[in-house]
């Protein structure tokens, strides 16, 4: 159904230069910002930076807020959104302590965190698909509430400390590698995590109709697909990450306390957008999300390293966050002005 | 299958939402290779019919039969299997998939890993939707374009490749050219007759007398949810059917249910 014969040829090679740069920087303009930001970090520090602990130590913070932004990311690429995740982690969290307080076995309480996770974001997505709730968003700003609430219900709303190491491995265990070379557990957990979901969406049918109903969900549903099923597993998966979130959190810190990844959902949801999915559904990939989740750890450590005051932190995020996006919409203008 | 089955008959179908009537009482029949124009005004019940047909709505009363066997659609789904394919008004493609995803969205290709493990075979789907693409003649730069890259005329044709990619029987479109640029109307067009050249039958819904014209064997009209008139186009004209959307039959001799049943 092409016409290309009238279009003169200097356009058409500018085109393609256009078509060939902006797929490139779609891809890869969010590991350009972890590149530059690297390179600024080491200008600034240039004798703590680049140590391998420092760099251990960015991975094993952003672990658990790159668990929950994967999550987050399987649910926004269908035009959708989980405000309860940082709820959820800490429901999840907060069963394991209270089952460990009770001497329940290990692999119960390596279970469980799951299980509740997984069964919390069911309920977001039957919530939404069942009930017909409008927007994913109430749904799960109830959740955000219930689950909250439950965590302060089963545990008095008090913390609980003293997991056993078992339970505490892949949030806090290192593998030695060599002398002063040690690799957190929680990132090797993120980067199989990361690589499964990443394969899943890319190679399973279910994974490319989640992109389908994120693009459109009308042309899925007509296709045969079953999108109230597809979007309930979405929601059960996400919260599913969250709940193992929740164990690599009780692992990192030894305890389960009421208030974890308070407010982490937007951390979360920042580091999805930050790493270039729309929340329009249907773009992004698990490698930006994961430079967004690095972004975020970044931006943290370099500014603990300069002394900034934790309150800069947070106004520098918004920025960062403002900014990425901004120049998305300068980028999609360029690509679409002459289409 | 002899030649005077029609590949879909429906009979008497009606479908009421709530206190509104919007068929009644209304039969369709499409033959192999012909192309069935259903015109009629706003609201006569041409999308409402279409969406019986294709397994959107199911009727409340009446019924549908293929190759002359009656049978009932409770989904799309249904209605793929039986070969029944709607190439939908607002397209119903993800502009954010490339073309060959779209063409095989809730059908792809897939091949076992490690034996059991079910995984989209991209490579096989791109060839595959070449490969349909190049029987329809339909040319694209590349079937790894994503839909929201494409000209309307190269939507509606990706769209019409795939209501065709797995042996269809029926296509039906809703409004196909509406949307399109002029010099991509014809384009459109003629790939209706090449489905009809390739023994399917199409029913195609259109506002523009234009299209019906050059591409149709018979026309149907409906008004206010019921068969108005029918004729083949060779026995008619603008003016009768321009007369008969607007409910008017008084110039013309052709009855409705001229043929039916």
């Amino acid at each position: 159904m092409t016409t290309q014969t009238t279009t003169p040829l200097e356009t058409h090679r500018e085109e393609s230069l256009r078509v060939r740069l902006i797929p490139f920087i779609d891809r890869y303009g969010v590991l350009l910002l972890v590149l530059v930001m690297g390179i600024v970090s080491y200008l600034l520090e240039p004798k703590v930076f680049l140590t391998w602990g420092n760099i251990s130590n960015i991975f094993r913070q952003i672990a658990f807020n790159a668990m929950l932004a994967l999550g987050e990311f399987v649910v926004v690429v269908t035009a959708g959104i989980d405000l309860s995740v940082g709820s959820v982690l800490a429901l999840a969290m907060m069963s394991t302590a209270v089952l460990a307080r009770d001497g329940y076995p290990i692999p119960v309480l390596i279970i469980v965190p799951f299980v509740v996770g997984a069964a919390a974001g069911v309920v977001n997505g039957l919530g939404l698909t069942k009930l017909k709730l409008p927007h994913p968003f109430i749904m799960t700003l109830g959740m955000l509430n219930i689950a909250r609430g439950l965590t302060n219900l089963i545990s008095g709303g008090v913390p609980i400390s003293g997991l056993p190491e078992e339970v505490r491995w892949m949030g806090a265990g290192n593998i030695t590698l060599a002398e002063n070379f040690e690799i957190p557990v929680s990132l090797i957990v993120i980067l199989i995590s990361y690589a499964l979901v990443g394969f899943f969406l890319q190679y399973t049918r279910m994974g490319r109709h989640i992109y389908a109903i994120g693009g459109n969900p009308q042309a899925a549903r007509v296709s045969g697909i079953n999108v109230e099923r597809t979007l309930v597993f979405v929601y059960g998966l996400c919260g599913m990450l969250a709940g193992f979130s929740g164990l690599l959190l009780a692992g990192r810190t030894g305890s389960g306390f009421p208030n974890a990844g308070l407010g982490q959902e937007l951390d979360a949801i920042s580091a999805v957008i930050i790493g270039g999915a729309s929340f329009f559904g249907g773009r992004g990939s698990v490698l930006g999300v994961f430079a967004g989740a690095l972004v975020i750890g970044l931006l943290r450590n370099i500014l603990n390293l300069q002394n900034v005051q934790v309150f800069w932190q947070q106004v520098l995020i918004g920025v960062v966050i403002i900014g990425v996006v901004y120049l998305d919409v300068l980028r999609r203008r360029a690509g679409s002005s002459n289409v | 299958m002899s030649e005077t089955t029609p590949v879909i008959e429906a009979r008497g179908i009606c479908k009421y939402f709530g206190a509104v009537t919007a068929l009644e009482d209304v039969n369709l029949r499409l033959m192999r290779g012909e192309v069935l124009g259903v015109v009629g005004d706003n609201g006569a019940g041409k999308s409402t019919l279409m969406k019986v047909l294709a397994g959107l709505y199911p009727p409340d009363k009446g019924e549908l039969l293929i190759d002359g066997r009656p049978v009932q659609f409770r989904n799309p789904r249904d209605a793929h299997d039986r070969g029944i394919e709607m190439v939908y008004q607002d397209l119903a493609l993800a502009g954010n998939m490339r073309i060959d995803e779209n063409i095989f969205l809730g059908r792809e290709h897939t091949r076992k890993v490690l034996g059991f493990i079910p995984l989209v075979d991209h490579k096989e789907n791109a060839v595959r939707a070449q490969e349909h693409l190049d029987k329809l003649k339909i040319q694209v730069k590349s079937v790894t374009q994503r839909v929201e890259d494409l000209s309307g005329g190269q939507r509606q044709a990706v769209a019409i490749a795939r209501a065709t990619a797995f042996q269809a029987q029926v296509v039906i479109m809703d409004e196909p050219t509406a949307a399109l640029a002029i010099k991509e109307v014809r384009k459109v067009l003629d790939l209706i007759k090449d489905l009809r050249n390739h023994g399917i039958g199409v029913i195609l819904i259109s506002h523009r007398l234009d299209d019906i014209f050059y591409v149709c064997d018979r026309i149907m009209v409906l008004f206010h949810g019921r068969n108005f008139a029918e004729a083949p186009l060779s026995q008619t004209d603008r003016n009768e059917v321009i007369g008969w959307i607007m409910g008017n039959k008084s110039k013309a001799g052709v009855t409705a249910n001229l043929d039916l049943n």
